[in-house]
């Protein structure tokens, strides 16, 4: 589904990410973990266009996109959420959702100044493809509250439902559970899961190794903007640069 | 009609002055909708002048009727936007102010010299016949007969604010307020934020050329100097003191702000002072303009509180 060769980014005099190779299988819930700083971030950006790569290629689907604008690699099938919860925050909780499906929509301003039925029935079909997504992640009783007022762990649903509002055939979560209680981060391990049944691909960016154990196939470790293993979680938890990189290397005695 | 009119007359409020009024609330709704897609544009004075110009040009050398010449200015305001917009839209904040003050500037400049370029391309290019005199340089152009009419603009004025108030609820104007509050997730979500940023941009530059053509009609004359710095931060303070939280927001911020000088002539040099200090207190006390839906709500609650009080006095009165 996602392929990256060799893919670098550099601001100024530091190198971000370093000849990162990565491979998201069709299907798969891929993990990314790493200390912070690793470049992780710099990652997803460079996989979504906010951002793009100084050198390497990246395809998706075949297609390549590594110099993309953010909201042509939209319209190929890729969504994401954000670390920092990063909401619409003037507008509703369903308008958040129906922005969200732009993409999907094809009304210009000439069909709503005349109120064409085209008009008509796509702000009714958003409206109604909104509502479904709330009542999934369960947030339809706060339907018309402003977003940026919603409690923390509903903003983080929300962020998830605009994610797929897209329509998306690959979903990059940034930090899913940040902040989150254990029984709200085993809430949305389900959500992952259920993602993945309806055929969807996720990549989970994650500091929370029980998320990763619950959900993932494979797990790929940046360190200092490398790729230092790849592996099941099983593989990863035994492996000793990675413990090296998160605890640090011990002392000789 | 004759009663109002007088009333009016009275305050100051003349039918020039209101039809200036209404002419600055157009200007007004030109800003709203930049500001709306989170640009903070101050292009539109020069687009009123390329409007202004444009269009009294057509009516005055080339026996153009007043609508069609309108119109045109409105287009050749719209023309001129597309390939300003495109490099100084990448520029965000207070950088865009700067770069759109520098394009009013120069569309200012232009105008004053214009006559000049032309003669200097006519003897370049050995041209025998007198170069013509378009723009007249700073004197400007004289003898413009008044042909805005209160009607006109008042009929402008409801066709745009319906424009407004389906752009809301539309597909491009949730687009905008996307693009105002993240421009990034705006683009991550689907959106093409150039190219809305632009059609908003020229949207507002075609209807701050209509307001400019509407002006242009209006006072006799135009002249370069009319269309500076001043008159972009004419324009802003309309919306600012309106408030961009609704859409008639701006169209009353026009309407007062206008309004005000005239209102307060009679105070004569204290004009000036009073009009800054009611800008202060309601940059102050009302941050979010005259148009904010939230104030309106808690004037609505004090009324009927207020008229609730008085019956219940009424009824005291009655047991009594």
């Amino acid at each position: 589904m996602l392929v990256l060769k060799h893919i670098s980014r550099q601001f100024g005099g530091l190198m971000a990410l370093q000849n990162v190779a990565m491979h998201i299988p069709a299907g798969q819930i891929v993990g990314l973990i790493g200390p912070n700083g690793a470049g992780k971030t710099t990652l997803i950006n460079c996989m979504t266009g906010l951002d793009h790569p100084t050198a390497g290629e990246i395809e998706f689907g075949g297609t390549p996109i590594q110099k993309k604008p953010a909201h042509r690699i939209t319209a190929l099938g890729m969504a994401r959420t954000y670390q920092n919860i990063r909401l619409f925050g003037e507008m509703t909780v369903l308008e958040n959702l129906v922005v969200a499906q732009h993409g999907l929509g094809k009304a210009n301003l000439i069909d709503s100044l005349i109120q064409s039925p085209r008009h008509r029935r796509e702000n009714e079909r958003l409206r109604e493809n909104g509502l479904q997504l709330l009542r999934r992640f369960h947030l339809e009783q706060n339907a018309e509250v402003l977003a940026g007022n919603l409690p923390y762990g509903d903003q983080r649903r929300l962020e998830m439902a605009r994610a797929l509002a897209t329509n998306p055939k690959l979903i990059l979560l940034d930090e899913p559970t940040a902040g989150m209680n254990p029984v709200e981060t085993a809430e949305l391990g389900e959500q992952i899961l259920r993602m993945k049944a309806e055929g969807k691909t996720l990549m989970v960016v994650e500091h929370d190794m029980s998320l990763i154990a619950q959900v993932c196939d494979e797990i790929y470790v940046l360190n200092f903007g490398q790729i230092i293993a790849h592996g099941t979680h099983q593989e990863i938890k035994n492996n000793p640069v990675v413990v090296e990189a998160y605890l640090g290397q011990e002392e000789g005695e | 009609m004759g009663f109002i009119s007088d009333t009016l007359a009275s305050i100051g409020l003349n039918e020039f002055v209101i039809t200036l009024m209404f002419v600055n609330a157009i200007l007004a709704m030109s800003i709203y909708l930049t500001l709306y897609g989170g640009m903070f544009s101050l292009a539109n004075a020069g687009f009123m002048a390329i409007g202004s110009y444009v269009s009294v040009i057509l009516t005055q050398n080339h026996d153009w009727p007043f609508l069609p010449a309108i119109l045109a200015g409105m287009v050749a305001a719209g023309l001129i936007a597309i390939p300003i917009g495109l490099p100084v839209l990448r520029l965000r904040d207070i950088y865009l102010a700067i770069a759109t003050i520098g394009f009013v500037e120069i569309t200012r400049i232009m105008i004053l010299n214009f006559d000049k370029i032309i003669a200097e391309a006519y003897t370049r290019l050995h041209m025998e016949s007198e170069p013509p005199k378009i723009t007249n340089g700073p004197l400007g152009i004289t003898g413009i007969p008044v042909e805005t009419k209160l009607e006109y603009l008042v009929v402008t004025v409801i066709i745009l604010s319906y424009f407004m108030i389906r752009m809301h609820r539309s597909r491009f104007g949730r687009a905008l307020a996307a693009i105002r509050q993240d421009e990034n997730v705006a683009a991550s979500q689907g959106i093409n934020v150039v190219y809305y940023k632009n059609a908003a941009f020229i949207l507002g530059a075609m209807m701050a050329g209509l307001g400019g053509g509407f002006s242009g009609h209006l006072s006799r004359i135009i002249q370069p100097g009319s269309y500076g710095f001043g008159t972009a931060v004419d324009i802003l303070a309309y919306s600012v003191l309106g408030g961009i939280s609704s859409w008639y927001g701006p169209i009353l911020g026009g309407l007062a702000l206008t309004a005000l000088p005239e209102v307060l002539r009679p105070l004569k040099e204290y004009t000036g002072l009073i009009n800054g200090v009611v800008l202060l207190i309601f940059i102050a006390y009302l941050p979010g303009g005259l148009g904010d839906p939230a104030l309106w709500r808690s004037v609505r609650r004090n009324m009927s509180r207020m008229v609730h009080l008085i019956n219940k006095g009424k009824t005291a009165d009655a047991g009594a």
